[in-house]
Formats: C-alpha cells, sequence, structure tokens
C-alpha cells in the first residue's frame, strides 16, 4: 500500500515537472493569433516566422559564440586544475578545491556585481569580453567537478607504461593520457557550453545594451505579452537543450566503449 | 633543476591559470566592491572615493530594505521546504525502484537542461488569463470570466519550486542510494515495522542528502531577481532585485554593493554554517 502511495507521489512530481514544458511544445504549433488555448488547429507559422526574425536569429549567434568560447576556455582551465588536484600531492588541496569552486557559493547576483564594478574601474566596459569572462568564471566550478569525478576513474598505469617505454613525457600527455582525457574534456564542454547558453542572472548585468542572448532575447520578449513566437523560440531551445546533451551523452559512452574494446 | 623540483612545480603550473582566473575574477572584484560601498555617488554621477558609511546606513536602517530581505528569506523558505515535502518521496521512488533508475534519473535531469527562462515562462501558459487553467474552468462552465491567478508571492514560489525541484531530489537520491538497503531488512526482522524503520534508519541516515539539497534550494532561490520580475507582482521584489534596481536602473553602483554585500553575508553566513557542521562533501557528490 504504502509504495503504491510514493509511486504515485513521484509519478505527480514528474508531471509537475514536464507538463508546463509540454504546453509550450503545445502551444508553439498553434495555428490560432494568440498564444493560448483554445487551439485552432496546428501550424508551422511560428517556427516559419521565428526563422525571419532578425533579433532572434542574432541573439541565436550571439549565444552560441558565447558558449563555445566560454567552454573551450574554461574547459582548458578546469582540466588543467583537475590534473594537478587528481594527479598530484598538492599541499592545501582542500582549501585550493574550495577556492576554486568559490564561483558557485557566492550568489550570482553578487559575483555579476562584483565583476561589473570591478573590471569597469579597470575601464573594461559592458562588452562581449565581460560576457566571456563572467561566464567562464561561474562555469569553471561545474567543469572542474565534473572533469574531475571523471579523471579519478583513469588509471595511471597506462601513462606510466608509456613513459617505462621511452615516450617523453610530452608524447605520453599527447598520446594517451589526452585520448583517455576526451571524454572528461568532452563532458566539461558539453557542461560549461550548456551553463553559459542558459544564464541569464549574470548575463544581463554584463551584457552591452543592443547585445542580446537568447534567454535575455526570451526575457525581453517576456515584457511585452507572451506571443506564440516565444512559444515556437522555447520549443526550438529545449529540443536543442534536450537534444545537444542527450546526443553528448551517446557520443560519450561511443568512446567509452571504444577506448574498453 | 632536479627532477623532484619539477614534479614538484608540475601541480602549481597547472593550476595556476585557474587559480588566477577565480583570484582576478571573483575575489579581487569581491574585495573591490567592500571598498566601493564605503563611496558616494554624488548628484552629477561620478563617485566620490572616500570612507562614508551613508550607504551602509541606508542599507541596513531603512525597512524597505529589511522587509524585503525578510520576506525573500521567507520565499526562500517556503519555496526550500516545498520542495523537501515534493522531492524526498520521488527521490525515495526513483532509489528503490526496480525498474530502469537510469532511465528515472534521465527523465529527472531532462528539465534540468531546459532553459531556466523557458520554464519559468511556461507557467503563463498554465495560469495566465488565457492560460490552460482558465481555459479548462470556463469550458466546463465553473466560472465565467478568468481567473488572475498570475503575478503574487505564490506563483513566485510556484515557479521557483519548478526551477529547484531537480537540485533536491537529486541530493537526497545520492544520499538514499549509498544507504544499504539490509539496514532497513534488519530493522524490519528485529520486529520494527516498515514506516519505522524508515523514521529510525532510513531517514535519519538521509539527513546529509537533504540538507544539501535544503541549502541548494534555498541559496538559489534568496538570489534569485528573475522569477519575481516573470511570475511576480509590482509588490513582489526580492532582495536581488534591489540590486539590480540598484546597479542598472538608479545607476547607484555604491549602494549597490552595499546591498549586494549584505546579501553576500547572510547567505555566506549560511553557507559557512553548513560547511562547519556538515562539509562540502555530500553537496559536491549531488552536483558531479
Amino acid at each position: 500500500m504504502g509504495w503504491q502511495v510514493i509511486r504515485g507521489w513521484a509519478l505527480a512530481v514528474y508531471l509537475f515537472m514536464f507538463l508546463p514544458v509540454a504546453v509550450v511544445v503545445l502551444l508553439s504549433f498553434n495555428a490560432s493569433q494568440f498564444g493560448s488555448f483554445p487551439m485552432t488547429g496546428l501550424s508551422f507559422r511560428w517556427f516559419v516566422e521565428l526563422a525571419h526574425n532578425d533579433a532572434i536569429l542574432r541573439a541565436f549567434r550571439t549565444s552560441i559564440v558565447l558558449g563555445l568560447l566560454t567552454a573551450v576556455v574554461s574547459t582548458t582551465l578546469g582540466v588543467l586544475a583537475s590534473l594537478a588536484l587528481v594527479r598530484y600531492w598538492v599541499p592545501g588541496r582542500n582549501l585550493i578545491s574550495t577556492l576554486l569552486i568559490a564561483p558557485i557559493l557566492v550568489p550570482e547576483v553578487v559575483l555579476a556585481v562584483a565583476l561589473l564594478l570591478f573590471l569597469n574601474a579597470l575601464s573594461i566596459n559592458k562588452s562581449f569580453l565581460l560576457l566571456l569572462m563572467g561566464h567562464v568564471i561561474f562555469t569553471l566550478p561545474f567543469v572542474i567537478l565534473v572533469v574531475q569525478a571523471r579523471l579519478v576513474g583513469i588509471r595511471r598505469d597506462y601513462e606510466e607504461a608509456s613513459l617505462s617505454l621511452g615516450a617523453s613525457p610530452i608524447q605520453t600527455f599527447l598520446q594517451v593520457t589526452l585520448p583517455l582525457l576526451a571524454p572528461a574534456v568532452f563532458a566539461g564542454m558539453l557542461f560549461a557550453f550548456t551553463i553559459s547558453f542558459d544564464d541569464i542572472t549574470g548575463t544581463l548585468f554584463w551584457k552591452p545594451g543592443g547585445v542580446e542572448t537568447v534567454p535575455t532575447q526570451i526575457f525581453a520578449m517576456l515584457r511585452n505579452s507572451i506571443s506564440p513566437e516565444i512559444n515556437a523560440l522555447g520549443t526550438v531551445m529545449i529540443f536543442l537543450t534536450v537534444g545537444l546533451p542527450l546526443v553528448g551523452l551517446a557520443i560519450a559512452r561511443r568512446l567509452a566503449m571504444q577506448r574498453g574494446s | 633543476m632536479s627532477v623532484e623540483a619539477r614534479e614538484k612545480r608540475q601541480p602549481w603550473i597547472l593550476l595556476s591559470p585557474a587559480l588566477v582566473a577565480v583570484t582576478l575574477l571573483l575575489f579581487v572584484p569581491l574585495a573591490f566592491i567592500v571598498v566601493y560601498s564605503f563611496w558616494l555617488r554624488t548628484a552629477t554621477g561620478a563617485d566620490q572615493t572616500g570612507f562614508f558609511l551613508d550607504n551602509w546606513n541606508e542599507a541596513l536602517s531603512d525597512p524597505f530594505y529589511r522587509d524585503i530581505l525578510i520576506s525573500t528569506l521567507r520565499i526562500a523558505a517556503i519555496t526550500t521546504l516545498v520542495c523537501a515535502v515534493m522531492g524526498y518521496p520521488a527521490a525515495y521512488f526513483i532509489a528503490r525502484s526496480k525498474g530502469n533508475k537510469a532511465l528515472l534519473l534521465l527523465m529527472l535531469m531532462l528539465p534540468f537542461w531546459i532553459s531556466y527562462i523557458i520554464r519559468t515562462m511556461s507557467w503563463i501558459n498554465i495560469l495566465g488569463v488565457s492560460g490552460a487553467v482558465n481555459w479548462a474552468l470556463i469550458e466546463i462552465g465553473l466560472i465565467n470570466e478568468p481567473l488572475q491567478m498570475l503575478y503574487n508571492e505564490t506563483t513566485v514560489i510556484l515557479g521557483l519550486v519548478h526551477f529547484l525541484l531537480p537540485f533536491m531530489i537529486l541530493n537526497v537520491y545520492v544520499a538514499l542510494e549509498s544507504i544499504d538497503i539490509s539496514l532497513e531488512d534488519a530493522a524490519c526482522s528485529l520486529g520494527s515495522t516498515r514506516w519505522q524503520s524508515f523514521l529510525e534508519v532510513t531517514l535519519p541516515l538521509s539527513l546529509p542528502g537533504l540538507a544539501a539539497g535544503g541549502l541548494l534550494c534555498f541559496v538559489l532561490s534568496a538570489g534569485t531577481y528573475i522569477t519575481p520580475l516573470v511570475l511576480g507582482g509590482p509588490t513582489d521584489a526580492m532582495f536581488a532585485n534591489l540590486v539590480f534596481e540598484a546597479i542598472i536602473t538608479q545607476l547607484n553602483w555604491p549602494l549597490g554593493s552595499a546591498l549586494s554585500l549584505m546579501l553576500l553575508a547572510v547567505l555566506g553566513t549560511l553557507v559557512l554554517t553548513y560547511n562547519h557542521f556538515l562539509g562540502m562533501g555530500q553537496l559536491m557528490k549531488g552536483l558531479g
């Protein structure tokens, strides 16, 4: 009996999580003028309008470029730091770990204010560079946590074998360590990209006037009213942000399997 | 250089880019806004450097700020409580399920990946004047005019719960998963009922996960300003909204610095207290 209640409860929680999102997808295909019930028919017209909306296309480009750069910089910093923390004995290891994950322990609004005002005092105004630095600093802890978790599982024997067989440390890193690291690097980049792509809290503080990312563009559109176009944009975002990690997961699994065989 | 010396230097070379980034982009800026909060923004828009207590005086003694701080903490507390009550049984279900756990977890992670702003605004489709609920109620003839359900404190909490619930479930799940099921069986075979064994064995052992999830929910909800802007009314501003107003709208950066530091002090105390009693280990398990 008790188990049935728990199962029902869990089902209700899943419904609570998914229903609003499902309604966004459903309404984005609504043929009616207004993005609301009742549905008057199925139509792709809002997606067509989306594809012709310059502001939204620009926002997409900005978000993708920003996300990719963030992923590359943040993962580079994160992988190097994780290697040091997992592979070497470092004095004060706990303190260093805490310092490196501090950006997620500080509320993002506070981080956003501090970074904006400090860089402004150094005459770095609201700009793409400021956005990038902000995104790097708050994705870094996530990258470090994910990469460290993966690194722990990689045995050192391969590298030691390579070194003892006469390869130089650099050769060993490029030909043995890096391929072994690939899934961790990949997971870190994916995580950084997704978090950057989704961010709005810091972005609203750092973005220069006239530059919008996809989330800030949606936010600006919400100020007027909820149009079917927003639902269509939401649907595109849902498929992107859900599809991307799923594809990523599949690739990571394949990489892991190749290594295993 | 000897091999040993190189071995010793290597980790620092690897760590330095990340440490430099965190120092220059987080710690120095934080120290800077501490100094900045004692400056004054003059009527001309220029900053007057010096040591003035005006901003702190305003931030700490104005009942307007105090009331919003209190209501922010109240909203965060209610959100955390609702997440715990909704999330615990769901996490228990996943952890003890005999079905496909990976799939259940994946389904929980999906909303995690879906954009925060999309998930927040999705409630307008449900509860808005022309949303699903009003439409359904009118269709079945319960009401004639659409109800105004949006833009109040309840919808702000609803949006926050929807955003934060996966954090709670994941943390509780990680804790439950690490408990040996045979402990519960042992308690049962020694004569306690299922319910008793849950209350006296499983629940206490899962408390660290509940605390980690609770901390995340509380800190993240107390620091938000987007949800109140999208789902709240004009009087539902939270503390981070005041920070946003001061920095972006009024351009009073010294006052904004003081307000940010106030928020940091309150939430930082909470994080430090948590760290003192429980350590960061459990939290990291849930995140990684």
